[in-house]
């Protein structure tokens, strides 16, 4: 009995004590737009074909004079390779176009940016041209400049360019794919991002669950915890100046927001009740979470500040998860009120509570699509697989194929979704990522095995 | 022997009960750790055995019944749980000091998150048992582990009816 007050008394006054917390991780800092950014769309591009078939020529990008930079032991120059080898591996990982890269190109002159060589490429049988140049300016920072032209037309299509901070190089490369492929497909972009995952090592039954963060291609990969205890079930804050996720630092499962700057962290309530699935409104103003009193499970609704929640669920059963419509006025969850796990709408304060999965099998884990026309969920019927459907619950499509796929995330844009696939018998883990069509599937390369990824918005 | 002579003395009419036991796992876990107390029934106490109001002395004196076990997605007590916790409610009755801690847990078939609420509604509803059987509420803690810490390592039926238990702890 003593034992229990003393707990209690503890995880009250001094939440923070109980860490697990690894070095503070750097905020990155902002990427200016250059006067090159005008979104110049100069004229309409001369490809008819699938996509897929259209031949993307990116070559090194060039330098003006080969300088020393923070960013590259070698210089510039050797800068200048791998921001072309960044957009032609997100272009190519991702299954777009028929990209050539750096490795296979011969290098354009600093002059030539502006001016391309038509030949050397139209002999390659590219039908678009990506080039870009690499500077470094004066007070260490880095100004990276994006072209793309159609070989056809013999034309430019769109500009780009971007001041980065020296460890921010990465960004500057991403920024060039996402104006590539926004201006080629007419999607909004996503490379330009982060994504939020669980890190596990160890035997099936001592994992070893860690919070970690990585960029959109697995890049500048960092561990936040230490591993000392579980944690599980990270998302990153619109503007990803913070992270939440479950810990059990304490002994018991809590959601904590941990600030990335300050490396501080606290408790999402101040309640000794267990706390589940934490999750942000798209303008970072609310979070929701789950919390368990007596067994029973509902959502409830504080403000990032802090301040009192509000219960948004009041059914004997497991209310659960949530995610925001885009505008923020509608929640999509889920409930086992049924007698069996299935998914539900209601407005944001709670009203108007109403079923939406009628597709047969049980239906978990629901995320509405950044665009609002879809909602990507885990369905179980047998086996677990993504799928989507629409909010109002028709549409239904499965897109994935495997024994256990669960847990999906939105890309940016709305036309990816990633999600962990555990393999049967050794409950090995990894982050795979499919389009809409289900047709591209691919994994991800992380360090070690992986579940539970949140991909974050763009990037600020 | 002696083990089950001690649980007898301890739990009387209710150890009966276990055989009747319907949703046992086909594999049982594995039984409590063996221990070679000395016989000695007079005044003098070799006491060679677990500590009384240790984990060990607790698994002992309930048979092993410090773990019941669920089906797929349910946290009803049924007629084999509800013998186990008698038998459990009847050790907290003899031993007033001792508190424990229910550890909810999930098997592996189903979403995190859902799994983490489920292992809470079944260490609650092994702990509201317990209360209505007369032990305070303030002895009894929970905790929800979902399907982060199976103990069967199997993909099958057998091992995942081992997984969705709920198991009794003394906190130390």
């Amino acid at each position: 009995m003593k034992k229990l007050i003393l707990l209690v008394a503890f995880v009250w006054t001094a939440p923070l004590a109980a860490q697990d917390l690894g070095a503070p991780v750097p905020v990155g800092g902002e990427v200016e737009a250059t006067e090159e950014d005008e979104g110049g769309l100069t004229g309409s591009v001369s490809y008819e074909g699938r996509l897929d078939d259209l031949g993307i020529a990116i070559p090194g990008f060039a330098t003006d004079v080969d300088k020393p930079t923070p960013a590259n032991a070698s210089g510039t120059g050797a800068l200048g390779r791998e921001l072309g080898r960044i957009v032609f591996n997100n272009l190519k990982n991702n299954g777009l176009f028929k990209p050539a890269g750096p490795d296979s190109l011969p290098q354009p002159t600093f002059g030539q940016i502006t001016a391309p060589q038509w030949a050397t490429w139209s002999n390659r049988g590219a039908e678009m041209l990506v080039h870009g140049y690499v500077r470094a300016r004066g007070d260490g920072k880095i100004v990276v400049g994006c072209y793309l032209y159609d070989m056809a037309l013999q034309s430019e299509l769109v500009r780009g360019g971007w001041i980065v901070d020296p460890g921010d190089w990465r960004r500057a490369g991403h920024k060039c794919a996402d104006l590539v492929y926004s201006r080629l497909t007419g999607e909004s972009p996503f490379f330009d991002s982060r994504i939020a995952y669980i890190a596990e090592t160890g035997p099936k039954d001592a994992r070893i669950k860690r919070l970690a963060i990585m960029d959109s291609d697995g890049a500048n990969h960092r561990f936040i915890t230490t591993g000392r205890a579980t944690a599980l079930t990270p998302r990153y804050s619109p503007d990803y100046r913070k992270l939440m996720y479950l810990s059990y630092v304490d002994g018991n499962p809590r959601i904590y927001v941990y600030d990335i700057g300050s490396g501080r962290q606290t408790l999402v309530t101040q309640s000794t009740n267990p706390t589940f699935a934490p999750r942000w409104s798209p303008d970072g103003k609310w979070i929701l979470y789950s919390m368990a009193v007596a067994g029973n499970t509902d959502i409830y609704r504080v403000s990032a500040e802090g301040g009192p929640s509000v219960r948004l669920t009041n059914t004997p059963g497991i209310d659960i998860g949530g995610s925001y419509s885009p505008d923020g006025r509608k929640i999509v969850f889920e409930s086992d009120r049924s007698g069996e796990q299935q998914i539900y709408v209601m407005d944001a304060d709670g009203g108007n509570q109403k079923r939406i999965s009628f597709m047969g099998g049980r239906a978990a884990t629901p995320e509405w699509s950044p665009r609002g026309d879809q909602i990507a969920f885990t369905h179980i019927a047998g086996d677990f697989n993504i799928a989507v459907m629409s909010p109002q619950g028709g549409g239904f499509r499965r897109l994935t194929r495997g024994w256990q796929d669960e847990a999906p995330t939105w890309a940016p844009n709305g036309r990816i979704i990633q999600f962990f696939r555990t393999e049967r018998g050794t409950g090995r883990t990894g982050l795979w990522q499919v389009d809409l069509t289900g047709e591209n599937e691919r994994r991800l390369p992380t360090p070690v095995d992986a579940s539970d990824p949140a991909w974050g918005p763009i990037l600020p | 022997m002696n083990r089950l002579l001690a649980s007898v003395a301890v739990m009387g009419g209710a150890l009966a009960l276990s055989a009747c036991k319907t949703t046992a796992p086909d594999t049982l876990p594995p039984d409590p750790i063996p221990t070679t107390t000395a016989t000695g029934t007079g005044g003098q106490t070799v006491n060679q055995g677990p500590m009384v109001g240790s984990q060990a002395h607790f698994e002992q004196a309930v048979n092993g019944q410090n773990v019941i076990f669920f089906d797929t997605d349910r946290y009803n007590i049924d007629s084999a749980d509800a013998a186990a916790l008698q038998s459990q409610a009847q050790y907290l009755a003899r031993y007033p000091t001792v508190t424990i801690t229910i550890e909810g847990h999930c098997d592996e078939r189903g979403t995190r998150e859902y799994n983490l609420a489920l292992g809470e509604r079944r260490a609650n509803a092994a702990k509201n048992y317990l209360v209505g059987l007369g032990v305070d509420a303030g002895r009894i803690q929970t905790v929800s582990y979902g399907k982060e810490r199976p103990v069967a390592l199997g993909s099958d039926a057998a091992s995942w009816a081992q997984n969705r238990r709920a198991v009794s702890v003394v906190i130390n």
